[in-house]
C-alpha cells in the first residue's frame, strides 16, 4: 500500500449523509436564514423589497393585536402547563404498576394524544355547543346558567385550554411513569425499615428522584403549548375580539392571509427566540442527566 | 366510647384515631379505592369521545329536537354512509396515506444512511456536521415556514404530494436516533463482516440494518403519526381541495359548522377520520407509547 493511498481523504462516508444533508439544508438552513433576512425587509406577496432594518419589529411592538397574541399565548401556557404536569404526575403515581388494569387505564388516558387536532377540536366544539352540547346539558341538569364557552371573551381561551389538556395529558403521564419505574425499589424498602410512612417516602424519595423529569416535562410542555395554533384556529378562529388568538395564529394571518410577509417573518423570529430559550433550558437539563450526545 | 374502641380495633393503622376524613384518604390511597377512582376518571376521559360516537349514530333530524335523544333508540349508520357519498373524503384518505407513507419511508432511509455514517465512518467535517444537524432540533416549524412557503412556490411544489412530504423529512430527530442506535451495535460485528470481504454498503445493508429494526419501528411510528396528524404545513401548502390530507379536509368541511344542524354528520366525520389511527393504536399501543415518549424528550 503506498503512502498516497493511506493519506487520501476518504469522502465515501460523506455520500451516506448527502441525501439527508440536502434536505436539511433546503428545508431548514436556507429557510431559517431567508426568514431572518425577510424580517428585515419590506416584503409582500411579490417577494422582498428593500432593507428596512428593525422596522418590522418596531411595527409589531406597536401593534396592539400582536401584543395581545403574545399575552394570550403566555396566558394559555399558564392555563395548560401546570395542570398538565400535575395531572400527568398524579395519573403516573396512581397507575405506575405493571398490571393489566393499570395498563388498560394508562392506554385510555394516553389515547387522546394520538388524535389529530381536527378530531380533537371537532369533538370539543360539539361538546361546547351553547344549547345542546354535553356541557350545556350538564349545566342544565344542575340548574346552572349555561356558558357560551367558545363565544364568551372570558371563556374562549379557557375552553381551548380544556380541550388541549384533554388532548395532551397522555405524554406527561407516560414520561412520569418511565421515570418512576427507574427509581430503585430498595430505596423504598430501606425507608420502610427505618419506619418511614407512605407520605414520607413520597416526599423524600419519589419527589427528589422525579425532580429532573418534572423540570423536563414542564419545559417540553411549555415549548409545545407555546405553539398553540390548530385548536384556537378551529375552535374559535381566535375570537371573540382576538381573545383566543395566539402568536402562531398571528403569523399565519399576517403571512398567508394578509400577505404582510415582513411582519409575519419578524413575528416568527420573536417566537423562535422565545422557544430557543426554553430549548436551551431543556438541553441543559437533559445533558445534566449524564447523557452524551 | 365503645364505638370508637371498635373502630380503632378494626382500623388497619391504630396509631392515630380515625376521622371520617382520614378514612376517605386511606380509602383513596388504598388500592381498591384508588382504582375505583381511576376507573371513574378514565370514564370522564372517554366521555367526550363516547358522546361524539353517540351523536354520530343518531339521525340529524332527531338531534335537532334535542341531544338527549342520544340515550334512546333508534340508532342508525346513515351519517357514516353519507360520508362515503362525499367523494372528497376518500381522496383525502389516499392523500394522507401517500404523504405519511412516503414521508416515513424517506425519513427511515435517509436517517439510517446518515446514522450509520455518523456512527461508523470517518470523513471530513463529521463532528461539525453532526453538531449543526443537532442544532436543527431547536428550530421550530414556525420559524422557517414563511420562507419555506416562498421557496416551494418558486419550485412549484405546492399542491403536490412531494411538497407535502419534504418538510417533514428534514426532522433531525431521526438522524440523532439512528446514530445513537448504530453506535450501540458492537464494532466486532462490522470487523467480522470485514474479514469476509464484505463492502461497506453490504455491511450496512445486510449486517447492521437488520439489527436496527427496533429503532426503525420507533422512528417509523413517530414519523407516520406526526405526518398523519400534521395540520399547519398541509393547510398552507395544499390549497387545492383535491390535494387536501384527511386532517385538513375534515377541518375544511366543518367550516359551515351550524349549531345543531347536521350534528350527527359532524360527529360521524370526527369518528371516521379518527378510526384509522385508533385501529393502529389498539394494535401497536406499546410501540406507539414508547415512540412518542422517546420522541418528546429529544425534540
Amino acid at each position: 500500500m503506498s503512502t498516497a493511498q493511506i493519506k487520501r481523504t476518504d469522502w465515501s462516508g460523506f455520500l451516506f449523509i448527502l441525501p439527508y444533508l440536502v434536505i436539511f439544508i433546503t428545508m431548514i438552513v436556507i429557510p431559517l436564514f431567508w426568514g431572518i433576512n425577510l424580517s428585515f425587509q419590506k416584503a409582500d406577496l411579490f417577494g422582498p423589497g428593500e432593507f428596512v432594518g428593525f422596522e418590522n419589529y418596531a411595527r409589531l411592538f406597536n401593534n396592539k393585536i400582536f401584543l395581545q397574541t403574545v399575552g394570550n399565548t403566555f396566558y394559555f401556557v399558564l392555563l395548560t402547563v401546570p395542570v398538565l404536569v400535575v395531572i400527568g404526575l398524579g395519573l403516573a403515581l396512581a397507575l405506575n404498576k405493571e398490571a393489566p388494569l393499570q395498563n388498560v387505564l394508562r392506554g385510555i388516558f394516553f389515547s387522546s394524544t394520538i388524535l389529530s387536532v381536527t378530531v380533537v377540536t371537532l369533538i370539543w366544539r360539539i361538546i361546547f355547543i351553547p344549547n345542546d352540547g354535553l356541557m350545556a346539558n350538564i349545566f342544565t341538569q344542575f340548574g346552572w346558567e349555561p356558558i357560551a364557552f367558545l363565544s364568551d371573551p372570558d371563556w374562549s381561551l379557557i375552553s381551548v385550554a380544556i380541550a388541549t389538556i384533554w388532548w395532551c395529558l397522555g405524554l406527561p403521564m407516560m414520561l412520569f411513569v418511565a421515570a418512576l419505574q427507574q427509581i430503585p425499589k430498595d430505596l423504598y424498602e430501606a425507608a420502610s425499615i427505618d419506619g418511614a410512612n407512605k407520605m414520607q417516602s413520597f416526599l423524600f424519595i419519589t419527589l427528589p428522584s422525579l425532580y429532573k423529569t418534572i423540570v423536563l416535562v414542564t419545559i417540553i410542555q411549555i415549548v409545545m403549548q407555546f405553539q398553540l395554533f390548530g385548536q384556537a384556529l378551529l375552535m374559535t378562529q381566535g375570537g371573540p375580539n382576538n381573545t383566543s388568538r395566539s402568536i402562531v395564529m398571528f403569523i399565519y394571518d399576517a403571512g398567508f392571509r394578509r400577505w404582510d410577509i415582513g411582519s409575519a417573518a419578524a413575528a416568527s423570529q420573536i417566537l423562535f427566540l422565545l422557544i430557543l430559550i426554553a430549548a436551551m433550558a431543556q438541553f441543559i437539563v437533559t445533558r445534566k442527566k449524564g447523557e452524551q450526545i | 366510647m365503645t364505638l370508637s374502641k371498635v373502630d380503632s380495633q378494626l382500623s388497619a393503622s391504630p396509631m392515630a384515631p380515625e376521622t371520617t376524613f382520614g378514612r376517605i384518604v386511606r380509602f383513596v390511597t388504598g388500592n381498591v379505592g384508588l382504582m375505583t377512582l381511576m376507573i371513574l376518571l378514565s370514564l370522564l376521559m372517554l366521555a367526550p369521545a363516547l358522546w361524539t360516537i353517540g351523536l354520530s349514530l343518531k339521525s340529524n333530524e332527531e338531534l335537532m329536537m334535542g341531544t338527549d335523544a342520544v340515550f334512546s333508540f333508534p340508532y342508525t349508520l346513515k351519517n357514516y354512509l353519507d360520508i362515503f357519498e362525499n367523494s372528497h373524503v376518500f381522496g383525502w384518505l389516499v392523500n394522507s396515506l401517500i404523504v405519511s407513507g412516503g414521508m416515513t419511508f424517506g425519513v427511515l432511509a435517509m436517517s439510517s444512511l446518515a446514522g450509520y455514517a455518523f456512527a461508523r465512518l470517518e470523513f471530513p467535517f463529521r463532528r461539525t456536521l453532526f453538531v449543526i444537524i443537532l442544532m436543527g432540533l431547536a428550530v421550530p416549524e414556525q420559524a422557517v415556514i414563511i420562507a419555506r412557503h416562498q421557496i416551494f412556490s418558486e419550485l412549484g411544489l405546492h399542491n403536490t404530494h412531494l411538497g407535502l412530504m419534504l418538510p417533514g423529512m428534514s426532522m433531525p430527530f431521526g438522524v440523532f436516533l439512528m446514530t445513537q442506535f448504530f453506535k450501540a451495535v458492537p464494532k466486532e460485528i462490522d470487523e467480522a463482516a470485514m474479514l469476509d470481504h464484505a463492502s461497506r454498503l453490504q455491511i450496512f445493508w445486510k449486517v447492521l440494518l437488520p439489527l436496527t429494526l427496533p429503532a426503525q419501528a420507533t422512528l417509523g411510528i413517530l414519523t407516520f403519526l406526526q405526518s398523519w396528524n400534521d395540520y399547519f404545513w398541509p393547510l398552507i401548502s395544499a390549497t387545492d381541495q383535491d390535494m387536501f390530507t384527511l386532517t385538513v379536509g375534515i377541518a375544511s368541511s366543518q367550516q359551515n359548522f351550524a349549531q345543531s344542524e347536521g350534528l350527527g354528520f359532524l360527529a360521524s366525520q370526527a369518528i371516521f377520520s379518527a378510526l384509522p389511527i385508533i385501529i393502529v393504536y389498539v394494535i401497536f399501543q406499546k410501540h406507539i407509547v414508547t415512540a412518542v415518549a422517546g420522541g418528546a424528550v429529544k425534540q
